[in-house]
């Protein structure tokens, strides 16, 4: 079998006496679909946070096609072909939504600070390319009609959809969904699930999706990892996790009982 | 034209270019900066010195004033915007003085309070005009293009822009370097229209002015500081035969923007076509807005 995209091994993380991720230890294969589940506070964010370099990890390594970028900063985690969605909102909400996918887009169409400047040289192609490269994402995720609207002012689940849009921009093979159908309705995570499973396979992604919506992760994910207190507590098919006693007791048991 | 008319008219223009500059780093990167006279301190100081002393032509010494202000900017800028937020506001107030202060102190380089005087009066209408339309000109296409959504990231969200793969830290210090640019060319063009110099010009006074007007004329909207310097600079003339109660009026005119257009004159618009346009679909969504209601 060919080397994981993407490998994490015995990862630790304090912050303070809080021991929030704990010789964590999975890997993803190139092309997998994989979900990362856990209640609230298991530490699924800050995997994702040591992942994209926003926090270094006191311990343990990320090997990210065989390169170890436990120690990188995160525009150089990112140049490597991670990207990433936020659980709470980081759009750029006085920018359009077109102006928010061309702030990514714009790193495969560069142009130097004189052509910037002078609008000369590069400049005309290669904003063409960035507009046109934006609007063709927005469109994918249904966004086309709302691309001169302000980020801030649109519905939540269009800024969520946004979002996506604008971590695709980074054209990644390794994406991060943190919690893409947080306060979404059951319909909107129907559709946010065709989105998803679209996504994945048409850009050729390697996907690693948070969520609390058991529908999102059961349906789509063939590969679960779940997390609590920091720790991984089970690795597996939907159908391994529904049946662990140790998930169940955690996590699924309560919303059981709900 | 009459002088009197065609010294204010200078005048605007030179803040214009100054507010810009600031207009860039507050309004554009998100970095309040409360020490942006002292950048056209160096700039004006520059100019002056290589003019008279040196006898450099006048052209060459602006465009020199201009890039020591962009170096010191820059030297200055990569240890202290580390500091995020607030904290990089005050830590200007101290840069800004600091540089009056030396002017003031290195008595044998720039006679110190005494003033610095014999400079060519070589800033005239058109050299003015010329330099703030050059300078506008440059500063929108730089804004309308990859730097401009750099630097409104960095803005916006700077986590978000880093995880975008933006070196947040590097944009950061290149807004403040050019930024120090316009200052230092609009203190060149000072040198050279009031032809005498004093470092208490520079003082925290013409700071919060800098800033003042690119709050007051939005953030975000070059043409809002363009408009914010005009104001103030007419305001300021009007009012010159009550000039003791000028701070008096300044102050209620910043409380009437503050109360009327809490996001400054121009908000984020700039004036040009997308503004007709904006106003124009802004009147139908409130009309369909109309129907459903």
């Amino acid at each position: 079998m060919a080397d994981p995209i993407l490998r994490l091994e015995n990862l630790n993380k304090h912050f303070g006496g809080v021991h929030a991720v704990k010789d964590i230890t999975f890997s993803l294969e190139q092309g997998e679909l994989a979900g990362l589940i856990g209640p609230n506070g298991a530490g699924k964010t800050t995997v994702f946070n040591l992942i994209t370099g926003v926090y270094s990890p006191d311990a343990g390594s990320i090997v990210f096609k065989g390169e170890d970028i436990a120690s990188r900063k995160t525009y150089e985690v990112v140049s490597r072909g991670v990207a990433r969605t936020f659980q709470n909102l980081r759009l750029f909400p006085r920018s359009t939504a077109l102006e928010n996918v061309m702030t990514a887009c714009q790193q495969h169409f560069r142009y130097n600070f004189f052509e910037a400047l002078t609008h000369m040289g590069r400049w005309r192609n290669n904003e063409k390319s960035i507009k046109k490269m934006s609007l063709d994402l927005l469109e994918r995720v249904g966004l086309l009609e709302v691309a001169e609207q302000a980020a801030g002012t649109l519905p939540y689940g269009h800024q969520r959809r946004l979002e996506i849009a604008r971590a695709l921009a980074l054209q990644p093979e390794l994406l991060l969904l943190d919690e893409p159908a947080a306060g979404m309705n059951p319909e909107e995570v129907h559709v946010l699930n065709g989105l998803i499973l679209n996504i994945h396979r048409d850009f050729n992604l390697t996907t690693l999706v948070i969520e609390h919506h058991m529908e999102v992760i059961m349906e789509i994910c063939p590969h679960i990892i779940c997390m609590n207190f920091g720790e991984k507590i089970a690795e597996g098919d939907p159908e391994h996790i529904q049946n662990n006693p140790e998930i169940l007791k955690a996590y699924l048991g309560e919303e059981v009982e709900e | 034209m009459s002088g009197y008319l065609e010294g204010i008219i200078i005048l605007i223009c030179i803040n214009s270019i100054a507010a810009m500059g600031v207009s860039l780093l507050t309004g554009f990167t998100g970095i309040f900066t409360l020490g942006h006279a002292g950048y056209m301190a160096i700039g004006a100081y520059t100019a002056a010195i290589l003019t008279v002393r040196h006898h450099v032509p006048w052209l060459v010494a602006v465009l020199a004033a201009g890039t020591l202000a962009m170096v010191i900017a820059y030297l200055i800028g990569v240890p202290t915007l580390k500091l995020m937020g607030d904290y990089f506001a005050i830590a200007s107030i101290g840069l800004g003085e600091t540089i009056r202060l030396i002017l003031e102190n290195w008595q044998s380089f720039t006679r110190g309070a005494r003033g610095f005087p014999g400079i060519a009066n070589y800033t005239t209408l058109p050299v003015a005009a010329a330099f703030f339309l050059g300078m506008l000109i440059l500063m929108r296409f730089l804004i309308n293009g990859n730097y401009g959504r750099a630097f409104k990231a960095c803005r916006d969200d700077f986590v978000a822009a880093s995880l975008l793969g933006f070196k947040t830290a590097h944009y950061r210090v290149l807004s403040l370097a050019i930024s120090g640019f316009y200052c230092g060319i609009a203190g060149g063009l000072m040198a050279g229209f009031l032809t005498y110099l004093q470092p208490i010009m520079f003082d925290m006074q013409k700071s919060t002015e800098l800033t003042a007007v690119v709050v007051f004329g939005g953030l975000g909207s070059l043409s809002g500081s363009i408009i914010g310097t005009a104001v103030l600079g007419i305001v300021t003339e009007v009012f010159r035969p009550i000039s003791q109660y000028r701070m008096l009026i300044y102050g209620a005119i910043m409380v009437i923007i503050m109360v009327a257009r809490p996001e400054g004159i121009m908000g984020q618009h700039e004036i040009g076509p997308k503004l007709l346009r904006s106003l124009f679909s802004r009147k139908t969504v409130n009309e369909v807005d109309g129907t459903h209601g």
